[in-house]
């Protein structure tokens, strides 16, 4: 029997990623091929009639997006499912019993949710490869925005987990707030495409800045500057993660 | 002298208009097997939670093996290990994976060797490879009890362990929870099988309304509240009640004694009376009677 201090976050990890990886099927391939029906279809609609940033084919244009609205709704799945599911079942207790602190408890959460969003994302990116040609400008910025942009959802994915009370409310957090958030954040259009009106609406949208900044790691273009979705999502990134750390120190719903 | 196993002074804790504990003072020596009994609502899983971190008692203080479950969690949770009362399991592991997982959250790796014994001592070793899921309810519960042993902890807490178990398990399982305390591990029990409280035992508080009302040796306990009885079925059993008996149904009257010598006094003062006996019996105190008048009585 040996004793290692970060032994309890390493062992909270590595559940938390073999529990999503036991059901790899509903919680890794399955967000693929639903990326890879919506890349389908719309490429097949919209892939002769629209080009994106000049010359940019739509096809390529929406691969991004695709990987990116994947891997921040899969970040967001693995944390809050994880948790209302312990927390229903009781046997969160095996994980509030243990000498765990708080920060050691949202970190494992957090980067197990995120590494679910990254497998995803890089799944929808593989399966992409033969329906377009595609480079990647900036590697450093689209890792950068991918690795925020999941410790974001995941950070959110806790709140939500620890919050609800039952599966109806985690429904609702995720049908009413990340589902419209993501899907209206320019993952299917470049913001140059709306109304003025919705071009401002858009920019309220913390989603669009991690979309936005993700592309830009692909073509080196973006609707606008990197550094300025950069900073919307560290700030976004830093105040939730504050928000998350201060109800877990409470100990909020957990330790009542 | 050593630091108790546990130690609680003025422990609080209201959920909303319930008071679930209203300054709960309690120590458990080092070594002692103790019961922790009271109706539903008394406040022991509320108590044990306290304990364990699981709730944050609003005021007062709270230790184990000298630790405080709050200003130093670590060691204090190190030091526990808590047999929940509800039947909890993780659905997505074996029963080994979950041993080996739930000894790395104390920070314990390579724990197989131990894993294996508390595996072989509950009867679980051919179960080490199933899933939770396939798992029976008895076998379910001596998951939970081997889940709270892993890391080898000096004090362990059974919140109400034998719960719609049945006979053989229970045996089983308390021989081994005895056998853990011959070994050195403090036992904290809860039950609402009194017997079972009265067979195991050494000492005993009892909860009301978040208050210990009573705190002493089962022994104590025993002979402080009467200690034996005459029950007698009489054809006129008013004659009983007029002596000082407590009456019951069928005719039935019962007589509290300290010793038997007084059976011999209290049978002459019925003839006395007019009393005509038709069944009679003696019995022995148990911890249902004693529970009773102490939650009768507070």
């Amino acid at each position: 029997m040996r004793e290692s201090r970060l032994a309890g976050f390493r062992t909270l990890l590595y559940k938390e990623v073999l529990r999503f990886w036991k059901v790899a099927f509903q919680t890794v391939l399955a967000p693929v091929i639903n990326a890879m029906l919506f890349l389908l279809i719309f490429s097949h609609v919209l892939d002769r009639h629209v080009t994106v940033y000049g010359d940019i084919a739509y096809t390529a244009f929406l691969v991004p997006g695709l990987v990116m609205m994947s891997l921040l709704q899969n970040a967001f799945a693995n944390s809050s499912s994880s948790l209302i599911q312990s927390k229903i079942t009781g046997n969160i207790i095996f994980v509030l019993l243990p000498p765990l602190s708080y920060r050691e408890f949202y970190a494992a959460y957090v980067i197990a949710s995120m590494l679910r969003g990254l497998f995803v994302g890089a799944g929808v990116l593989l399966v992409s490869i033969p329906f377009v040609d595609l480079s990647i400008a900036a590697p450093g910025w689209a890792l950068a925005f991918a690795l925020m942009g999941s410790a974001i959802l995941a950070s959110l994915g806790v709140i939500a987990g620890i919050w609800a009370d039952k599966f109806d409310q985690l429904a609702g957090f995720q049908n009413f707030l990340i589902m419209p958030l993501t899907m209206l954040s320019g993952v299917f259009y470049s913001l140059h495409s709306l109304p003025q009106l919705w071009q401002d609406v858009s920019h309220a949208n913390p989603f669009f800045f991690m979309i936005d900044g993700f592309r830009y790691g692909f073509f080196g273009q973006s609707d606008v500057s990197p550094w300025l979705s950069l900073g919307v999502v560290s700030v976004c990134l830093m105040l939730l993660a504050a928000l998350t750390l201060a109800m877990l120190a409470r100990g909020y719903k957990l330790r009542a | 002298m050593s630091l108790p196993a546990i130690r609680i002074v003025s422990a609080t804790k209201r959920y909303g208009s319930v008071q679930a504990l209203a300054g709960v003072d309690l120590e458990v020596d080092r070594g002692e097997f103790f019961g922790l009994l009271g109706p539903n609502g008394a406040g022991k899983t509320t108590l044990i939670s306290a304990l364990s971190g699981l709730v944050r008692a609003d005021s007062g203080t709270l230790e184990v093996m000298g630790h405080d479950v709050v200003s130093d969690y670590r060691n204090a949770r190190r030091k526990l290990g808590v047999v929940p009362q509800e039947l909890v399991f993780d659905p997505f592991f074996t029963v080994r994976e979950l041993l080996r997982i739930q000894s790395g959250y104390f920070g314990i790796r390579h724990n197989d060797d131990w894993i294996d014994e508390i595996l072989a001592s509950l009867d679980l070793t051919a179960k080490a490879g199933a899933n939770m899921r396939m798992l029976s309810g008895g076998m379910k519960r001596r998951v939970l009890v081997a889940q709270a042993l892993v890391h080898r902890p000096p004090v362990i807490v059974l919140d109400e362990p034998t719960a719609g178990v049945d006979v053989e398990l229970r045996q089983g399982l308390w021989q081994f929870i005895r056998k853990l305390n011959r070994d050195g591990h403090t036992i904290v029990l809860t039950t609402h099988y009194l017997e079972e409280a009265e067979a195991l035992c050494g000492r005993i508080a009892m909860l009301k309304a978040g208050r210990v009302v009573a705190l002493d040796t089962t022994a104590n306990l025993l002979r402080r509240f009467a200690a034996h009885s005459l029950r007698v079925r009489l054809e006129r059993p008013e004659i009983a009640g007029r002596l000082g008996a407590t009456l019951a149904e069928g005719g039935w009257a019962e007589f509290a004694l300290d010793t038997y010598d007084e059976v011999e006094p209290t049978l002459a003062r019925l003839r006395e009376a007019g009393g005509r006996i038709v069944e009679m019996q003696l019995g022995e105190a148990d911890l249902e009677r004693v529970f009773v008048e102490v939650m009768h009585d507070a």
